[in-house]
């Protein structure tokens, strides 16, 4: 068991707030990924928990016992750094040992513990190896190996792959989650990238300016958004917004009148708006379809063909809206196209940035890690649901 | 282009061999002339005092050398000096790295402090710490030993080699502390925080972490130092004048005594192609150490 509970933590560094009150609750072998732009402060968060750095204010709770106190080496953490922090002088076993060895752990006892991990990994062949002589996914292997080792009850990865190229990336972040299953750990998470984000968390923690905007699943942050911040950095290619403005609002949702003047009814609860806020619609680019008779219209100015999907990137009056569409278009730049979107999956927030609730839950919006999992294999015991 | 790699050496046209000509020639006027002199005059009779024995000598001059105790008591007395002050400075100055790396008020003024002894001139430092420091009535030093009841110590006569290596290592500390905080500074912070997550305290970072990657700063440090060292000249004739008896006589004092004091050249030159050797042999035991530091 290890769970983690942050209570009201805030970190200021001199008279700058850089994390400003964030309550948390990480699960037992839960996969949790801190996501957000440069200077967002997941990794000063990442390092108040792992005990580099001291909070301000509030409680860390580990377990359910107060850690605020408590040295980096004895909260039961190991942490992998985005530089992977390797010694380099000692030897691939060296460094996987070097927790062991300065508790004096004897040399077999060490030996056997680093060939444990040694295997999960493949770096037997490494293991008299120095860091130089390793390549990069190499050397992230050995950070990782290290902190297995330590036998953790909580795993902390600060951007672990971003040194990595992007075949590299996409293997590691497989060997990551096969990780995750194999020890049952918790995990926590930094990224600043968003399909790591998406493809390997259960619980996806998204931070701005110091301040949590949402927690959720994967799903529900891409298909319910809390605010226009997580709409616009949740998804990719990112999230078109436009002003609207409303014409009624009704039980089946708002209708708004759409640049260009057509209506469109977006099923999400307008009940508090004032009559007169300004709304704006946000639709991802995978929303909007190529159509003839659509609402809207605009002239393509970019095309990037991808093969199987076309990026179009349309100018719409001062915006550039960006649409995903099907492989086989034969537009060229420059030509002017009429497109409508799926109300059903547009997005309304009010002037405060704040999404309009909707009207229903996407059916995929609950779905975690484990569901993917049980679908193709009999459900675990206890799984979560 | 005419271009070509080998030994005909003609880039675009012009012989390369008129464009290394000045350096070479300068080398060969900087070093081998009077390399080649000092030899030549170690063969010779060439006493001042005595112009009309001339000569050549054969090995006279290297047979009454190294059969003169004063030779091998000034080889130890280099190796003794040369040995504390790398010990103290390199020790001294790694401490005083970490030391300067830690937060603290005021790191600019600290550290041009710390650094300022290694601009004083050898002469100038070596008359402060003898008028000054180590006086024995006006000393700061008696001063001290005086307010605490102890008798005060005449540094010069009763310990001159210590007193002349605690000179010596007062000017170089600054060298060393300056090389191994430039080398602290490069040090990657992260290590140092994954060690602690690792369960690494103070000692242990500095022992596991800290040393191993100041080693090869270390060893430059050593590898310039025992150049200027070797060959430690001032602060002894401004001090001791290598005194009291022999005590503080290194061989360059030595050779200066010959060739200054008694006036023989010939014997001053046999004693400078031997410093030349035992310097060889001291630096080639130094650069192996330093160049297997240097490969890992």
């Amino acid at each position: 068991m290890a769970t983690l509970q942050l209570k009201n933590i805030t970190k200021q560094f001199g008279d700058t707030k850089v994390i400003k009150g964030i309550d948390l609750d990480v699960n037992d072998r839960e996969f949790v990924v801190f996501v957000g732009p440069s200077g967002c402060g997941k990794s000063t968060l990442m390092r108040m928990i792992a005990g580099l750095e001291s909070a301000s204010d509030g409680d860390i709770l580990i377990d359910g016992k107060r850690m605020n106190e408590v040295g980096p080496a004895d909260r039961g953490l190991a942490m992998v750094f985005q530089s992977y922090a390797l010694y380099p002088h000692m030897t691939v076993e060296g460094n996987m040992g070097f927790s062991m060895r300065l508790a004096g752990v004897p040399k077999e006892e060490r030996r056997a513990k680093v060939l444990e991990a040694a295997k999960i990994l493949q770096l037997e062949p490494l293991l008299d190896r120095k860091p130089k002589a390793l390549s990069g996914g190499q050397r992230q292997r050995v950070a990782i190996g290290r902190a297995i080792v330590r036998n953790p009850i909580i795993f902390l990865f600060d951007e672990p792959l971003s040194n990595l190229d992007a075949a590299l990336r996409v293997q590691m972040r497989i060997e990551l989650a096969r990780l995750h299953e194999e020890l049952d750990a918790t995990m926590i998470y930094v990224t600043h990238d968003q399909i790591e984000a998406m493809t390997m968390a259960d619980k996806i923690v998204v931070l701005h300016d110091g301040v949590v905007e949402q927690v959720g699943s994967p799903m529900a942050l891409y298909h319910h958004p809390r605010n226009r911040f997580v709409a616009g950095f949740i998804g990719s290619p990112k999230m078109n917004f436009f002003s609207v403005e409303q014409q009624s609002i009704g039980d089946d949702g708002v209708t708004v009148r759409l640049p260009g003047g057509r209506p469109c009814t977006i099923p999400v609860a307008g009940e508090q708006l004032a009559s007169d806020e300004a709304l704006e619609l946000g639709i991802r680019p995978e929303h909007l379809q190529l159509d003839e008779n659509g609402p809207l219209s605009g002239q393509i100015k970019v095309l990037e063909r991808l093969g199987g999907q076309n990026s179009l990137y349309v100018q719409m009056g001062e915006l550039l809206i960006t649409i995903m569409a099907d492989g086989d278009v034969a537009y060229r730049v420059n030509d002017t196209v009429q497109f409508g979107l799926a109300a059903e999956r547009a997005h309304l927030f009010d002037a405060q940035g704040l999404a309009l609730e909707s009207l229903s839950q996407h059916p995929l919006a609950s779905l975690t890690r484990q569901d993917n999992r049980a679908a193709t294999e009999p459900a675990a015991p206890g799984a979560q649901v | 282009m005419n271009r070509t790699r080998a030994s005909g050496r003609t880039v675009g046209g012009l012989r390369t061999l008129s464009l290394q000509a000045p350096a070479v020639t300068l080398l060969l006027l900087w070093m081998i002339v009077p390399l080649g002199m000092t030899i030549w005059f170690s063969f010779q009779r060439y006493n001042l005092l005595m112009p009309e024995m001339t000569g050549f000598a054969g090995l006279e001059n290297y047979e009454y050398l190294l059969t003169d105790p004063a030779l091998w008591s000034a080889m130890g007395t280099t190796l003794l000096l040369v040995g504390w002050v790398l010990v103290i400075t390199v020790v001294g100055g790694t401490l005083l790295a970490v030391l300067f790396q830690q937060d603290f008020a005021g790191p600019g003024i600290a550290r041009v402090l710390a650094i300022s002894p290694f601009f004083v001139m050898p002469t100038v430092s070596a008359l402060v710490w003898k008028n000054m420091m180590m006086h024995p009535s006006n000393g700061v030093l008696a001063w001290l030993a005086q307010s605490l009841g102890l008798p005060a110590l005449d540094w010069f006569s009763s310990l001159p080699l210590t007193s002349i290596i605690i000179i010596v290592s007062w000017q170089w500390l600054p060298f060393a502390l300056l090389i191994l905080l430039t080398a602290m500074q490069s040090l990657d912070e992260d290590q140092v925080e994954a060690a602690r997550m690792d369960g690494a305290g103070p000692l242990a970072i500095f022992f596991f972490i800290t040393l191993p990657h100041l080693k090869r700063a270390i060893s430059v440090v050593i590898m310039i130092e025992m150049i200027f060292l070797l060959t430690i000249f001032a602060e002894i004739f401004v001090t001791t004048s290598g005194g009291p008896g022999l005590a503080t006589t290194n061989l360059a004092y030595l050779i200066y005594i010959q060739a200054l004091l008694d006036f023989d050249v010939g014997m001053a030159s046999a004693g400078g192609v031997i410093a030349i050797i035992f310097a060889h042999i001291v630096a080639i035991f130094l650069v192996r150490m330093v160049a297997k530091n240097l490969e890992d």
